[in-house]
């Protein structure tokens, strides 16, 4: 997968709002930004989601803004980390959560989590939008400014075809 | 050698190294030995320790990074010694006090009696791999140990007990704790 123009104003929009800690695994939803962050050696592909929680801790509190990219399925993964980690200790990071099952119409295997994922992030008071492609600068505006004032995880979710 | 001992004839070599301590008796049996600036207590997360270590370690490659790790925390997050290993990280060391059990929680078996952890480390890939199993051996090789070019994976073998934590619950919050490591790591507050 090669980068796009969209994934390549994406990126450059984070490094604009000071993110600076790329992490995650993969999702098809988001492989053009991550092909993208590959190119400029900006991306450390972790093996598990929480894992990658763990990596983005860390480099928080060594003077880095993390991002941890992940498809929904991995949010359930995270969860431990996120409450027990993130939201406990006061670690802000960017969570780019892909939204299979979005509307339904998906696979099989990511209806129910597609179905709750905004409900769940409301449970875990994790504030989150899910941007339409006109809107990705306002939204990561917010969420930067969001992370920066509760000190706490904030997240995208990116709908199907929201990168070429 | 248990935790307690372990953990005694280690702090007088720990300068100014980032601490990473795993959750449960190993952050409580740390804490009741040493504590400053630098040190981490990872109470919840179990398994992320090395995880966290390892984000430390490449956030800030000049500073060298000490996780403080058990059997347990290492077999729930076993890709992490893989990816730890791929990353190569020079300033990590990743120390693995292996007591067979879940001390924690009621001390029921782990499998690391089975599987030799720092055998997985060494197939990873970790740049050095040792074992230690008696007191002597760790007070004539952890100086040694703890300034190897990383990423290093100690195995360090002790027995449970005695009856009971090993030291005190954690007193600092965990924002204060956040916020002490920022400032030790020279990040802006």
């Amino acid at each position: 997968m090669t980068a796009s123009a969209s994934a390549a104003r994406f990126v450059d929009s984070l490094q604009a709002a000071g993110f600076d800690f790329f992490t995650g695994v993969p999702c098809s939803l988001v492989q053009s930004v991550i092909a993208e962050l590959e190119q400029r050696g900006l991306y450390f592909g972790e093996t598990r989601e929480d894992a990658a929680l763990g990596v983005a801790a860390g480099a928080y509190m060594a003077g880095r803004l993390p991002v941890v990219i992940m498809q929904n399925s991995g949010l359930g993964v995270s969860l431990n980390a996120l409450g027990s980690l993130h939201l406990l200790y006061d670690m802000p990071c960017l969570l780019l959560v892909t939204w299979r099952g979005f509307d339904r119409n998906d696979a099989p295997e990511h209806l129910i989590m597609g179905e709750v994922m905004p409900r769940l992030l409301d449970l875990f008071d994790i504030p989150h939008q899910a941007p339409l492609a006109d809107d990705v600068d306002a939204a990561i505006a917010w969420a930067a400014h969001t992370l920066g004032e509760r000190r706490k995880p904030v997240c995208l979710a990116v709908r199907p075809g929201l990168f070429a | 050698m248990m935790v307690r001992e372990a953990l005694e004839i280690i702090a007088p070599h720990l300068g100014d190294e980032v601490c990473v301590h795993s959750n449960g008796y190993m952050s409580r049996a740390a804490f009741g030995v040493r504590d400053a600036e630098s040190c981490f207590y990872m109470i919840g997360s179990m398994g992320l320790a090395s995880s966290i270590g390892l984000g430390m370690a490449l956030g800030q490659p000049g500073r060298r990074v000490v996780v403080f790790d058990g059997d347990g925390n290492v077999l729930m997050n076993m890709g992490t010694l893989a990816r730890i290993a791929t990353a190569a990280p020079e300033n990590l060391v990743h120390l693995c006090f292996d007591n067979g059990a879940h001390a924690s929680t009621g001390a029921q078996a782990t499998i690391s009696g089975d599987v030799q952890l720092e055998e997985v480390a060494r197939a990873a890939g970790y740049r050095s791999v040792a074992r230690i199993e008696t007191s002597a051996a760790l007070t004539s090789e952890i100086g040694d140990l703890l300034t190897r070019r990383g990423p290093v994976f100690v195995l360090v073998r002790i027995e449970l007990g005695p009856d009971g934590p090993p030291g005190p619950r954690i007193t600092h919050t965990p924002r204060e704790m956040t916020d002490r490591l920022r400032r030790a790591l020279g990040a802006s507050p």
